[in-house]
């Protein structure tokens, strides 16, 4: 009876330190939020804000050498730290974001938080999965709490759409997943990524079993929904427009960025065997998915919907990053994930900041003349664009170069080439925004939110990332390569 | 001994439009003279230190000076590479002068946002001189990119009536081009490392990558567009008019002064000394198309009822001398050249602001509502005509001896270029005198013209400088040549010296050819 001898040792818990204060301070926000009344609840917030700072601690503890716990089911890896802390700079962002934008919009305080660390913690068992339940379960710990948060807004009829159709294709989603792993499963007799490599390589038949090849595929489709790649990202612009600006941003970094880890720790590790496979696939979904979101987003008024599209054709970039593959092509995507939150949390940061109870602000004729109305606020707007943009010296320069560099390096050179003419496209829409804010003059009788010193702060640190990743990115380029190096 | 004093000259002279920047964002909205005369300052200090630069530049000297080299990024062996030889010398110089006069010449003609105005200028100013001093692929890259953004919003803010359109047509063309060249530079990059094994952007170390002829013409090609799209050669030169209208005068002088020259630039120093045999195989077809941007923007110019039209096509046909000139592969040609890069930053300048000027005066700039101007404005005529006749290239004037040496030049490498070249002089002289007669003689034919007032001191304080300019490089053009005649001889002799250098593709494989190339 081996296999049912579970030992749980002392390190273990190191291994899930993070994830585990991060779900005790979730418990603790929850009674909080009941305990306290009125405009006492407001300290919820500040509680997860110190949740996320303390939670830093543990990760000094761990940078020793890679190992697995919990039987296998947990990478503690280079990898897993850097998506740790990657995750705990989202959470961070996100709820200073929120702060003000909670009380503003009403938003109940003690579950909003409570789902915020909840999905966080997830994220974080995604990263360091080293088997597909862990992975499994990590991604529906995140993902029902999101669905949550999407709704959160019960009065607001596009939250609560938007939580509906994340919900429903989520579930999809879900369940494309888990048959992948399942046939993979059935064909290698394993769940451990690393066991499921060597079966793959040791056996050639399993290689080229339908019954693989087919939960191949079907992984391909249930990561593409998480990561919004075309065709599967129908219900993005719908879910980010609905969903509370602070829950768009976090989406739109955080749970790419989980997606990507585990879609990396599953391709990289566990199935490399099956690398030709793949590899055409994700190219070809690469460029469409860049092409699409780009296009898309030419024609859109809304900001929020702008950024949602340009969202999945961020995702697009980095899955060029994804389909380069080696160590560059990896690091690639790492960096590239950590300069986009950087730059997406600070967007949707003023975005949120711009809007007003009940009246958003969203759209593209709410941002003219802004840039003399709120002249930091719109410096700092423009310079979030010009970053998505793919301009120096920001962190998305950076982040670009990187990933094309590798497709280069691979030999890609079309994949290369579209994906610059493709951010050339992109340039477009960033401009328009600021175009809206400098080059038209202010509408009358819109009204607009003052920065806060939460919001300002956050979108200062932001600014700080991209500047830091742009100008001086080589302790982060390192620190994603070894990251690549140490990964289970 | 690079280093004046152990200051890192050439840094502080990028850098210090960008101090002058970050501190202006500090400066309060209302204090308008303040702001202005605080950018001057800044403009004005870079220029001396710029002639700093000018003065203890060892001219006898082959190669790099005043170079700083410090590694940047390890992990992709970027690292800050500057310095600057007699051509980047010159160009640098030119900057930082018309720098000083474009602001000089904002004074009243900027009516909002001075201040966001000013500090986009003064980005601008760090990130073209970074361009010329720049010898790391990436860093050029970097600094090449960052023009636009300063740019987009000079245009797009403080522009005309179609300043929008123009802002992004500006930025998407260029934009498009450069991120071709990106994939250019990341290809050579990995060919590089994988040919010799050493990761690195250093220009120098790029330049002894050993690439097949077809290799070569791909990447040439693509840093052939992104260059020709600035410079702007023939098929690529729509964005440029569009965005000389519209943009403030300071922003046209900038524009066509400098921004034009980092394409040229980009020739020089990177596409052909970087890929120099594709370079040699594409002489005839950059003078086809340079020789039709002479003609073309000359006779497009004539038709122009717009005077600022007028100057921004005749731009197109002087760059399209220096491209002519360039690729002649000559002395004289390519001397020629450069000191046309220069003629062209000083006289096209010079006469978008006296477009300016006049502009501020009537609020238009159709040729037709002219007319008789040299009677009220007798000190405007005489600057416009001296100006006009120097973008003529009259004997004695600057333009001269640039189009001369490019004539000279071409003509000995290839006659037939150089007399279909000579036409587009003919046709030069002839658009301009049209343009000087029914603009500054006959008669008052518009009644607002009677009581336009001549030039102020500022405005005559602004042209002064360009006049000097004008007659002192048309008169002692050797004091200039001094300082880049052993660049350009170097250059020369670097570039057709490895015109034949390339791998033969039937050779085998890369790595067995590195190892002789080495």
């Amino acid at each position: 009876m081996e296999l049912f001898k579970v030992e749980i040792l002392g390190k273990d818990f190191l291994a899930v330190a993070v994830e585990a204060i991060l779900l005790a301070f979730a418990l603790g926000v929850l009674l909080l939020g009941v305990i306290l009344k009125g405009e006492g609840r407001r300290y919820t917030g500040y509680v997860a804000l110190f949740a996320y700072v303390l939670a830093f601690l543990p990760l000094f503890g761990s940078l020793g050498r890679p190992y697995e716990a919990f039987s296998g089911m947990v990478s503690v890896d280079l990898f897993s730290l850097f998506f740790k802390v990657l995750f705990l700079v989202i959470g961070f962002l996100v709820v200073l974001l929120s702060l003000d934008y909670t009380a503003r919009e009403g938003i109940a305080f003690g579950e909003y938080y409570a789902l915020l660390l909840i999905a966080s913690a997830g994220m974080m068992l995604m990263a360091s999965s080293a088997n597909l339940v862990a992975l499994f379960l990590g991604l529906e710990i995140m993902s029902i709490a999101i669905y949550a948060l999407a709704g959160i807004m019960r009065d607001d009829a596009r939250s609560v759409e938007a939580a509906f159709k994340y919900f429903l294709l989520g579930a999809f989603a879900s369940g494309f997943l888990l048959y992948g792993m399942a046939l993979t499963y059935a064909t290698t007799g394993t769940l451990h990524l690393r066991a499921i490599a060597d079966k793959l390589a040791s056996n050639a038949a399993f290689r080229s079993m339908p019954l693989m090849i087919v939960g191949l595929g079907l992984l391909v489709v249930g990561f593409g929904f998480k990561l919004a790649l075309v065709p599967f990202h129908m219900w993005t612009p719908d879910v980010y427009e609905g969903a509370p600006t602070s829950i768009t941003a976090f989406m739109a970094t955080g749970v790419k960025a989980a997606a990507f880890a585990g879609m990396l720790r599953v391709f990289f590790t566990a199935l490399p065997a099956l690398e030709g496979h793949w590899r055409e696939l994700l190219w070809v979904l690469a460029v469409a998915t860049m092409t699409l979101g780009n296009l898309v987003a030419l024609r859109q008024e809304d900001v929020k919907r702008m950024l949602a599209y340009s969202s999945i054709a961020h995702a697009g970039y980095m899955l060029v990053g994804f389909v380069a593959g080696g160590e560059l092509g990896r690091a690639g995507i790492l960096f590239y994930l950590f300069a986009y939150a950087f730059m997406n949390i600070g967007a949707f940061a003023v975005v949120a900041l711009l809007g007003r109870k009940g009246a958003p602000n969203t759209l593209l004729d709410d941002y003219a003349g802004v840039g003399f109305k709120h002249p930091l606020l719109a410096v700092a707007m423009a310079v979030f664009l010009f970053s998505l943009a793919g301009v120096p010296p920001t962190a998305g320069f950076m982040a670009k170069f990187y990933v094309f560099s590798a497709a280069v390096k691979a030999g890609y050179y079309w994949l290369a080439v579209l994906g610059v003419l493709n951010s050339a496209v992109a340039a477009y829409y960033y401009l328009r925004v600021m175009v809206y804010m400098y080059f038209r003059e202010p509408k009358e009788g819109i009204e607009t939110g003052y920065p806060s010193f939460a919001g300002a702060l956050a979108i200062i640190v932001a600014l700080w990332g991209v500047f830091q990743l742009g100008i001086g990115p080589s302790g982060f380029l390192a620190l994603a390569e070894q990251s690549i190096r140490s990964m289970l | 001994m690079d280093q004046v004093l152990k200051i890192p000259l050439l840094s502080v002279v990028t850098f210090l439009p960008l101090a002058g920047a970050l501190l202006l964002l500090f400066a309060p909205r209302e204090r308008e003279d303040w702001i202005k005369g605080f950018a001057l300052g800044v403009t004005l200090i870079d220029f001396i230190l710029s002639l700093a630069l000018f003065i203890y530049f060892d001219e006898g000297r082959v190669g790099m000076q005043f170079v700083e080299h410090i590694p940047w990024i390890r992990e992709w062996g970027v690292s800050y590479h500057m310095g600057i030889d007699g051509i980047s010398l010159l160009l640098i110089l030119l900057t930082t002068y018309l720098m000083v006069l474009s602001v000089l010449s904002s004074w009243s003609a900027v009516e909002k946002g001075i201040k966001e105005y000013m500090i986009a200028f003064l980005l601008l100013e760090t990130g073209m001189i970074g361009t010329f001093c720049a010898l790391d692929l990436v860093l050029f890259y970097i600094f090449w990119e960052f023009t636009l953004i300063p740019m987009y919003l000079i245009i797009g803010v403080w522009g005309g009536p179609r300043r929008v359109y123009a802002a992004v047509k500006f930025f998407l063309y260029t934009m498009a081009g450069s991120v071709l060249m990106l994939v250019a530079i990341l290809t050579l990059y990995f060919l590089h490392a994988k040919a010799t094994g050493q990761h690195t952007f250093d220009l120098f170390a790029l330049c002894k990558t050993p690439m097949t002829m077809k290799t070569q013409l791909l990447l040439f090609a693509a840093f052939a567009v992104a260059f020709a799209i600035k410079v702007p050669m023939f098929p690529f030169h729509t964005w440029l008019p569009d965005a000389h209208v519209e943009a403030p005068t300071a922003g046209s002088v900038i524009l066509a002064g400098v921004l034009l020259k980092m394409g040229t630039y980009g020739f020089i120093r990177f596409a052909i000394p970087l890929f120099p045999a594709a370079a040699h195989k594409a002489i005839p077809w950059v003078s086809v198309l340079a020789l039709i941007g002479i003609i073309y923007g000359a006779l497009v110019s004539m038709m122009q009822d717009d005077l600022k039209k007028l100057v921004a096509f005749s731009s197109v046909s002087h760059l399209g001398f220096v491209m002519l000139g360039m690729f002649a592969f000559t002395m004289q040609g390519v001397q020629g050249s450069i000191y046309q890069m220069l003629n062209h930053g000083v006289s096209t300048g010079a006469l978008f602001l006296l477009v300016g000027m006049i502009y501020e005066r009537r609020h238009t700039r159709l040729i037709a509502s002219f007319g008789g101007l040299a009677k009220v404005m007798p000190v405007f005529a005489t600057f416009f005509m001296i100006v006009a006749l120097s973008s003529i290239a009259l004997p004695g004037t600057n333009g001269f001896v640039g189009e001369f040496l490019i004539l000279l030049g071409t003509f000995r490498a290839n006659p037939v270029y150089a007399i279909l070249g000579a036409t587009g002089v003919i046709w030069g002289a002839a658009y301009m005198l049209w343009m000087l007669q029914r603009v500054m003689f006959g008669p008052i034919t518009n009644p607002e013209n009677e009581k336009l007032r001549d030039l102020n001191l500022r405005e005559i304080l602004t042209l002064v400088p360009i006049v000097i300019m004008i007659f002192w490089m048309g008169i002692f053009p050797k004091f200039f040549f001094k300082k880049m005649d052993v660049s350009v001889a170097h250059y020369l002799k670097e570039v057709k010296g490895r015109q034949e250098m390339v791998l033969n593709a039937s050779e085998g494989p890369l790595m067995a050819r590195s190892e002789r190339g080495r």
